[in-house]
Formats: structure tokens, C-alpha cells, sequence
């Protein structure tokens, strides 16, 4: 096993446990392996590498939505490569290519690229803009201005419970939105 | 919003947890085999000398095959909606059904019988088991792809054929009380297109339903 994949499992394993800290550790250690394998896959497919963060961002939604699939007593790497392997090739496809992209590709690509830079992401704002009303506030709340649960229910005059729910819907309907485009 | 940002709300969500797909799947059958039954018992029933069929050798092998197909293709396809899960060394399970239907065909070649066999082959019934087992098999069908929709299938189209194959063979549990060819000859014939068919649904399906 690659170094990394051993501590990501562990994440895992914490997060599924409960510890939300973990969890978001985890996001933020995948998201830049994420980035280069994205890129390198962009490059390989003979594709230009600007909407990169598109991509990688519909992979963390994925991983997100669908972390309940992961096996706890297996290691984590593999379903994240299968999970994101599956997200190039729809992305690539999208672009009208027929690609085949074998998995050992990303295996090379790890664990020593470098963090790249991080480039703006398009699709999902254009997709924010047409949430629900609440489902738009609330993920602004949180994910632009950093608010918790508790201060984004403050400040919209909603319960938490209301909040963890538009936050939730808001989420889905990205993940659904991102894919059908 | 840039990714940090994302990653933010993503871990805002932690909170909520999907239900294992295994029980989404358990759930959605258990509403849907009810109305295969009752599909079964208004439109065809079971044949007149079921309790007689039972003591024969060639009817009994009818259910071990289609339940045997069933299972495997649940087991399959609950494994290709688990990324990474390897499913080359579990695609043996297929291999049992099979491998009893073509030993049941090797039996009924050898014994005495007093139809030939392309009589047996042909059977009396080929019409209403090509519409019966694609009939009674969308219930199913619709309960496993609500179920594996939950999870996250990176090949749409092959988890819903064996969706398709999966509730072809349900189906064919129930058709066969009714059907009165019993030879493996009439099932790897008739019962085989039948499930080809309904796979093809399914994997026509899965291709729009089970993208994620």
C-alpha cells in the first residue's frame, strides 16, 4: 500500500465513527492527489486542463454522497481511484471522447506529484444559482462565509435540523445537476 | 464556491448517512415480490399437478436454477455498486446455475424419455414463458434498481443487466409452479431468452438510473 492510503483509511474509519474533524481532514488530504490526477487525466486525454477543478470537484461530491458504499474493512485508496476514474471518464465523455482510462494510471500518479495549484471552478457556481432559495443560503452560509450549523440556523431563522436537511438537499442536487450537464 | 469551500460544506454534511444499500434493496424487494405473487396468481397460477410435480426430479432442478441465478446475480451486483470491490473472483456464482442446468440437459439426453428431444426442446408452453418472465419480472426489476441506485455503480449498463438477469430469474421462480415443461432442454432454451431480454432492459435502464 502506498504511504497516505494507510492514514486515509484510518480517516475513514474515524470519520465513520462519528468524528466530523476526521472527515474533513480526509477531504482536504484527497483534494490535491484528486487535483493531479484530474489533470493528468485531462492530459492524457489530449484535453486542456482548465476545467480541472470542475472535475475535482464532482469527484469530492461523489466520494461525499456516496462514502456509505466503501467497505470499513478494506483500504480506502481503491474505492477513492474507482470513484474517481469513473468521474474522469464521464467528465471526458461529456467532451464528446470515447476514452479509456486505465486505473494503474492513477496509481502512478501517487503519492509524490506536488499539490498543484488550484484553479476556479465554473460549473457549480452556475448550478448554485439555480437552488432552492434556502438550499442557496444555507450552503452560502457555510461554505463562503464559514458559519456552523448553529450560527447559519441563527442567522436564517431556521432550526438546525432544517438547516442539516437544505444542506443535505442542497448537496444532492449539485451532485444531480454536475452530472446531467 | 472553491473547492475549499466545497470541502467545507461536504464536511458540515458529515451528519447524515446513507442507509446501507444491501437494505435499500431488502426493503424495495419485499414490497415488490408481493406483486409478482399476486401477478402470478391472477394471471397464470399454479399448475394442476404441482403437488404431484413435486416428487420430480427435473421440476425440483427448475427452482435450484432460477434461485441459484438470482442470488448470484444479487451478489454480483450488490459487489459492482461497491467501487474497488472486487467482483472477477465472485463471478464463479454465475458459473453454478449453469453449470446445473447443463448437467440436468446431460440428464435428460440420457435417460429414456418418451418424447424426442426436440419435442421436449420445443415444449407446449415457449409462448407464455417469453411473456410471462419479462412481465413478472419488472417488479423486481424496478425494486433492484431502487436499491443499487443507492449505491454507486461505476458500470451502469453491466450491474443493470444483472439487475435484468436478476429479476428475470424471481421471475422465473414463479412462472416455473406454473409451467408444465419441466425439461432443461424447454429452460436453457425458453427461460434463457426470456432473461436475455430482460437484461437488456435492465442494462438499458441502469445506463440512465444507476449513473452517479
Amino acid at each position: 500500500m502506498r504511504k497516505g492510503e494507510g492514514e486515509w483509511t484510518q480517516l475513514m474509519r474515524s470519520a465513520n465513527s462519528g468524528d466530523g474533524a476526521a472527515y474533513h481532514r480526509l477531504l482536504l488530504a484527497i483534494t490535491p492527489v484528486l487535483r493531479a490526477t484530474a489533470q493528468r487525466g485531462l492530459a492524457r486525454a489530449g484535453q486542456p486542463t482548465d476545467q480541472c477543478e470542475d472535475i475535482v470537484q464532482e469527484i469530492l461530491l461523489a466520494v461525499h454522497l456516496k462514502r456509505h458504499t466503501w467497505d470499513p474493512s478494506a483500504p480506502f485508496g481503491p474505492w477513492l481511484f474507482a470513484i474517481a476514474r469513473n468521474k474522469l471518464i464521464d467528465a471526458l465523455r461529456k467532451r464528446g471522447r470515447r476514452v479509456f482510462v486505465d486505473i494503474d494510471d492513477f496509481a502512478e500518479t501517487l503519492p509524490a506529484e506536488p499539490a498543484r495549484e488550484q484553479l476556479p471552478a465554473a460549473d457549480i457556481n452556475a448550478h448554485i444559482e439555480k437552488l432552492p432559495q434556502r438550499q442557496r443560503e444555507v450552503l452560502q452560509s457555510i461554505a463562503v462565509e464559514s458559519a456552523s450549523i448553529r450560527e447559519t440556523a441563527a442567522k436564517l431563522a431556521m432550526s438546525e435540523g432544517a438547516v442539516r436537511v437544505a444542506l443535505h438537499r442542497g448537496l444532492a442536487n449539485l451532485a444531480a445537476k454536475l452530472r446531467r450537464d | 464556491m472553491d473547492t475549499n469551500e466545497l470541502v467545507r460544506s461536504l464536511a458540515a454534511d458529515h451528519g447524515w448517512r446513507a442507509r446501507p444499500v444491501g437494505m435499500v434493496l431488502a426493503v424495495a424487494l419485499v414490497v415488490a415480490l408481493p406483486v409478482t405473487a399476486a401477478m402470478f396468481i391472477m394471471a397464470l397460477g399454479l399448475r394442476p399437478d404441482f403437488m404431484a410435480a413435486t416428487g420430480r426430479a427435473f421440476f425440483i432442478l427448475k427452482f435450484i436454477v432460477t434461485a441459484a441465478l438470482a442470488l448470484a446475480c444479487l451478489a454480483l451486483a450488490l459487489r459492482l455498486v461497491q467501487p474497488g470491490a472486487p467482483v472477477r473472483n465472485a463471478s464463479w456464482l454465475l458459473a453454478v446455475p449453469v453449470g446445473l442446468l447443463a448437467a440436468g440437459i446431460v440428464a435428460d439426453l440420457a435417460l429414456p424419455q418418451t418424447s424426442g428431444w426436440t419435442a421436449r426442446l420445443i415444449g407446449s408452453n415457449a409462448r407464455v414463458c417469453l411473456t410471462a418472465i419479462p412481465l413478472l419480472s419488472l417488479p423486481p426489476l424496478i425494486a433492484l434498481l431502487i436499491g443499487l441506485r443507492r449505491g454507486a455503480a461505476t458500470r451502469p449498463m453491466l450491474t443493470g443487466a444483472l439487475a435484468g438477469l436478476g429479476a428475470g430469474a424471481i421471475a422465473a421462480t414463479f412462472y416455473a409452479s406454473h409451467c408444465a415443461d419441466d425439461s432443461p432442454l424447454f429452460v436453457a432454451t425458453w427461460y434463457t431468452i426470456a432473461w436475455a431480454l430482460v437484461a437488456l432492459i435492465g442494462a438499458l435502464a441502469g445506463r440512465w438510473v444507476l449513473r452517479f
